[in-house]
């Protein structure tokens, strides 16, 4: 029976890159997938793209780091770092590659799903991009859209797969399809094996979040996971029929096993029967997962359901600014100390005609992490953090805001620590998102894969 | 009646999306997953988490994974990208789940 392995590179724009070395060096791989765009990633790359058209795609070390150790041994690259500019990350990679010798090397450019362009015309066509979480009318948020992107699916990266990318780049793509398109192109699964499918989804979200699936932001006995500094990153092994192992490349650390994979298998999961992509509807409690071995787990029985009509648009829209300080107080009494740093702050906003769409005060070492839900009145604690947040509209409020705080060291109740306080961090501008939905013909009759060969 | 903490009996993962959060509890073992079921429902949830999740709290049963999924909608100040909170991706939400006081025949 056919079989493929593929391997993880990525997690996030920002994520170590030596892990996926290990997996191109040990993991035994035929491709390697990279996602780089998480929800908000497409704002910070729509802003580089506004200051510079060149740009707002991922810049980061990740290629000149990848792509000799995967040309040298026939690894192919699959991403989304294209961001919003595919064609950049494209001419990048070309010129990094030229530079490199990799003669013949073909890099595909995937593009086609930015809607943005065209939002209004589809309006005049009946479709509402109402909100899928609050059902709001677009209307309220269209004078600030940023960016809006549709989730591609397999598609358009098994099309350049058979025009013989090495690498392949795109934009905004469902993020386990990265995994799922060389699944489909090399075991010769057709666009209906539903079941076939679903479980390449699966895969693909077992792998989409790096080491989520081997022993990284575990919930359990995380303290006995064997080597986190050199965590390997989750390879598959998939056969023509659907079936699979999760595993990881041998000599690294982590630890993959029925607990480890659970945990990932429901990680920003909403109804687990009917986990909706482009290209199939899974249902994650299908599946039986067994283990396989050390450090591999055999996944069987995966069922999909057909793929939906509509595609999701993640629509990216400004929203005002955070404006953020810190104020550390030592024992005794800490927290009162904090406490009434946050009262000063609070009657100084006042008296200066600061007012705030939203105020939250944080208590570091009590509950910053678990706001009403701490224990405890946060008595004689060593030490204490106030985290003071506001929200406005005004970006001049949001930089005039942590100003007040350094004062309160001479000013205020004593023993502020850390020079005082946590320095004055830049306002910075909110982003809130809105996801509709748009008929899927829309966007495809849009894609196009192009190919540069390096010469 | 005797009573234990739910991190005594589970573990637990939240992710985000949007301004929903989600949590995958999973018993460590296989005979807990009934009174997980029985006693971390929804309502129980969604008041456990008063203060922070303003919108309603669905649970999904996940029996291949003898797992619960639960999730919070309006649960993070807008969205990652939109809260002021220190935990603006909600990862902390597993974690805080596990202060539940389960009730134990």
């Amino acid at each position: 029976m056919k079989s493929v392995r593929i391997g993880a590179g990525q997690g996030f724009w920002g994520d170590s890159p030596f892990p996926a070395l290990d997996v191109v060096q040990a993991g035994r791989v035929r491709y390697l997938a990279c996602d780089a765009l998480a929800e908000l990633t497409l704002a910070i790359l729509q802003k580089a793209r506004q200051k510079d058209p060149a740009r707002g795609y991922v810049e980061d070390r990740f290629f000149s780091l990848l792509l000799g150790p995967c040309r040298s041994r026939g690894v192919k690259i699959l991403t989304n770092a294209g961001g919003m500019n595919p064609a950049g990350a494209g001419r990048m990679v070309y010129d990094l590659s030229r530079g490199m010798g990799f003669k013949g090397l073909r890099i595909a450019v995937i593009t086609g799903d930015d809607v943005l362009p065209r939002i209004g015309e589809l309006k005049e066509m009946g479709i509402d991009f109402s909100d899928m979480e609050t059902g709001g009318n677009i209307s309220a948020i269209e004078d600030r859209i940023l960016f809006a992107n549709a989730y591609l699916g397999a598609g358009p990266m098994v099309k350049a797969l058979e025009m013989g990318a090495d690498v392949v780049i795109a934009g905004r793509t469902a993020d386990p399809a990265l995994f799922l398109a060389p699944m489909i192109y090399e075991l010769g699964w057709r666009w209906d094996h539903w079941d076939r499918l679903a479980a390449g989804i699966l895969l693909g979200h077992l792998m989409e979040c790096s080491a989520q699936s081997t022993g990284g932001n575990f919930g359990a006995d995380w303290w006995n996971i064997p080597d986190m500094e050199r965590i390997g990153y989750p390879v598959a092994e998939v056969y023509e029929n659907g079936e699979a192992v999760l595993t990881k490349p041998e000599g690294t650390g982590g630890r993959v096993d029925l607990e480890t994979v659970k945990e990932q298998m429901l990680y920003e999961v909403h109804d687990p029967t009917a986990y909706v992509t482009p290209d199939v509807v899974a249902d994650f409690t299908s599946p039986s997962l067994q283990l396989d071995g050390p450090d591999r787990v055999r996944i069987t029985g995966m069922k999909g359901k057909p793929r939906p009509q509509t595609l999701k648009v993640s629509i990216g829209y400004t929203d005002g600014w955070l404006g953020e300080a810190m104020l550390r107080y030592s024992w005794p009494q800490a927290m009162q100390k904090a406490r009434k740093a946050d009262e000063i702050l609070r009657k100084q906003f006042s008296a200066l005609g600061l007012r705030f769409d939203e105020i939250l005060s944080e208590y570091i070492g009590y509950n910053s992490l678990s706001g009403p839900l701490a224990w405890g009145e946060g008595d004689d604690l060593n030490e204490v953090g106030l985290r003071i947040a506001v929200r406005t509209k005004n970006k001049l409020d949001a930089a005039m805001m942590p100003r007040l705080v350094p004062p309160l060291a001479l000013n205020g109740p004593p023993t502020a620590g850390g020079g005082g306080g946590g320095g004055m961090p830049r306002p910075r501008e909110l982003i809130g998102l809105w996801s509709a939905l748009i008929p899927r013909e829309q966007v495809e009759k849009q894609v196009k894969v192009e190919i540069l060969e390096v010469d | 009646m005797a009573g234990v903490l739910l991190r005594e009996l589970a573990h637990a993962r939240s992710g985000d999306k949007g301004n929903t959060v989600n949590i995958g509890l999973f018993p460590y073992r296989d005979e807990d997953y009934e009174l997980l079921k029985e006693k971390v429902t929804a309502d129980r949830v969604k008041k456990h988490f008063a203060g922070l999740v303003e919108g309603e709290v669905v649970r999904y049963e996940v029996p291949n994974l003898r797992a619960c999924n639960f999730v919070l909608k309006g649960a993070l100040n807008g969205g990652a990208s939109r809260s002021l909170r220190s935990d603006n991706l909600g990862k902390c939400f597993g974690a805080n789940l596990l202060r539940m006081y389960v009730e134990i025949d």
